[in-house]
């Protein structure tokens, strides 16, 4: 038995405990990642010396399948890539085609396309406004926040079918026209929702541990905003007055009235802010767009682009003869490129397109809001202590399926 | 429907009669800037030489009037393996303050896929760099982090080229 007194070295006694990092692997299973996001995150004590995100963990090589997929069968991959706001995606693809083919899109068509996707960003900024007041501690929200969103998602499936994945439209125009009945559902909805927005606020914004939790957290100048790509309520919420319906109007959105919420802290807070303020809006844009709509057709007259009606299919034989052709070999694009972007709820959301003639596209690239958002977060969570990456990330309002793609 | 079939070469003789704005500035900044440009669809695109790459795009992100401070996208095309230059990389330019869009385009052969990194004029450059790294094999020199983003690290092959199957080489095996 050994008498030494000499210590071994592994138990040598270090002198400052804390002045050693640490790195932890955050995700992809961490329930505040949104999905499979794995965040990599380099510690010292509580503080995050250095934050790396690792994604791709969803990637499904959606941008391939197009290619090999005719135009109008692109519509239902684009429902899976942001699933919490697919009517977005939907119209950022179908107006890049219509843009390439030069079609007018009838004007019924073009209010039912604002109606709804204003209702479908309603109810994103629902789920976001569940899960991060989740993340943060707040359980309650969550239920309030989606038995409001239940309701737009009964109007999704009314006019389309679907909840999740509605891919309710179509070149040239929509699937098919709102089920009567459609316009008094939504004024219930309409009548009903700015007492669910102040339920909101008493629950959240007056809360104590939330301002706490969410104010001077995660801070992002105007400059570094612009500089790193956010778009959508992430810059806004750091001042820039910035949004693609404004700035590149498109689907009729300048003749609406709704104003442009920005809020100047740059912090969690202020993201937070933006997107209750934009949910008045939305409700806004909605109401005004169910006094426009006006009885007309929904579909572009372009009967080798538009599938024909299903009487007229069974009666006319040269819309029997269209149908055919367009569903077997679909139709033919025009050589070009367009970039095409909308404001979806999440930011700008573009679709590229490059076309060398066919029925199939070369190539389609969707620059999504939630990819470029999340490039930032090294950015903004460095410094910050580890339990507020996670309000920061609900902050971001990311979704992987559209970053992964 | 007619006019429409032939947007881009129609365009291609309008290089010097009825450029935009954008594509005028940058030539007149500096002539060899500009290869050729393309107005079709109501959008400017202006093929870029890769050597001017970033001397052009920090021109135009500072001057006055164009202002284009925020880079929209950065996406990859492949043209095909028997195209000569195979590769296109085009860049979405946006101004914040003007609103208006351009569309940069440099061509890159298969054999020098190289290109050099806008990172240094718009930090957002650098996970779609990454990701038009990973899915064409488009070097970007001088990234700060050139990785795989989307595909594992161990990833064989550049899936969005048009040679790589749609359902990749092999049989998918968990061996």
């Amino acid at each position: 038995m050994s008498t030494s007194l000499d210590i071994p070295p592994q138990f040598e006694v270090v002198d400052q405990p804390l002045d050693t990092q640490m790195t932890i692997s955050m995700g992809p299973q961490h329930p505040s990642t949104h999905g499979v996001l794995r965040l990599e995150l380099v510690l010292d004590s509580e503080l995050v010396v250095k934050a790396t995100p690792d994604i791709g963990y969803l990637h499904t090589g959606m941008e391939k399948l197009f290619e090999y997929r005719k135009y109008q069968q692109g519509i239902v991959i684009t429902d899976r890539m942001d699933y919490l706001n697919p009517l977005g995606n939907n119209l950022a693809y179908v107006m890049a085609v219509e843009k390439l083919l030069q079609l007018e899109i009838p004007e019924r068509a073009q209010t039912i396309r604002v109606l709804t996707c204003e209702l479908q960003r309603i109810a994103s900024h629902l789920v976001w406004l569940g899960t991060h007041a989740l993340d943060i501690g707040a359980m309650t929200v969550f239920f309030y926040a989606f038995r409001e969103r239940e309701k737009i998602l009964n109007l999704i499936e009314a006019a389309s079918g679907g909840r999740l994945t509605p891919s309710y439209f179509r070149i040239g125009g929509l699937m098919m026209d709102l089920p009567a009945g459609f316009d008094r559902r939504v004024k219930q909805f309409i009548d009903e929702f700015p007492k669910a927005v102040e339920e909101f606020h008493k629950l959240v914004t007056g809360n104590r541990i939330f301002q706490k939790r969410t104010q001077g957290i995660g801070y992002i100048s105007a400059e570094d905003a612009i500089d790193w790509g956010l778009s959508g309520p992430c810059l806004r919420g750091s001042g820039v007055a910035l949004d693609i319906r404004r700035a590149n109007p498109y689907c009729t959105y300048e003749q609406y009235d709704f104003e442009i919420p920005t809020e100047a802290d740059c912090d969690v807070w202020a993201r937070y802010m933006v997107r209750m303020s934009e949910m008045t809006e939305s409700h806004k844009i909605v109401t005004q767009a169910l006094s426009r709509l006006k009885p007309g057709p929904v579909k572009a007259d372009a009967p080798k682009i538009v599938l024909p009606d299903r009487e007229a299919m069974k009666t006319h034989m040269d819309a029997l003869i269209h149908h055919f052709l367009i569903v077997a070999e679909g139709f033919d694009v025009p050589a070009g490129e367009v970039y095409m972007p909308i404001e979806a709820s999440k930011g700008e959301l573009g679709v590229y397109i490059q076309s060398t003639g066919g029925p199939k596209p070369a190539r389609v690239h969707f620059r999504g809001p939630s990819f470029v958002n999340l490039s930032a977060l090294p950015h903004i969570a460095e410094g910050e202590m580890i339990a507020d990456v996670v309000a920061i990330i609900g902050s971001l309002d990311i979704v992987l399926g559209e970053i992964d793609r | 429907m007619e006019q429409v079939n032939q947007p881009v070469e129609k365009s291609e003789n309008q290089t010097s009669s009825t450029p935009s704005p954008i594509a005028a500035a940058l030539q007149h900044e500096h002539p060899e800037w500009v290869s050729r440009v393309v107005e079709a669809l109501g959008e400017t695109t202006i093929m870029v030489p890769r050597e001017h790459l970033v001397s052009a795009c920090a021109f135009l992100k500072s001057a006055p009037g164009l202002e284009f401070n925020f880079l929209s996208d950065v996406c990859g095309f492949d043209r095909g393996p028997e195209e000569e230059p195979r590769f296109e990389v085009n860049y979405h330019l946006f101004s914040t303050t003007k609103f208006h869009r351009v569309r940069l385009k440099v061509l890159l052969n298969e054999d020098d896929a190289h290109v050099a990194s806008v990172t240094s004029v718009w930090r957002t450059a650098n996970w779609h760099e990454r990701e038009t790294y990973d899915l064409f094999g488009v070097i970007f020199d001088d990234h700060p982090d050139l990785r795989r983003i989307l595909l594992p690290d161990d990833w064989q092959g550049h899936a969005l080229r048009k040679d790589f199957p749609l359902r990749g080489y092999e049989p998918y095996s968990l061996e």
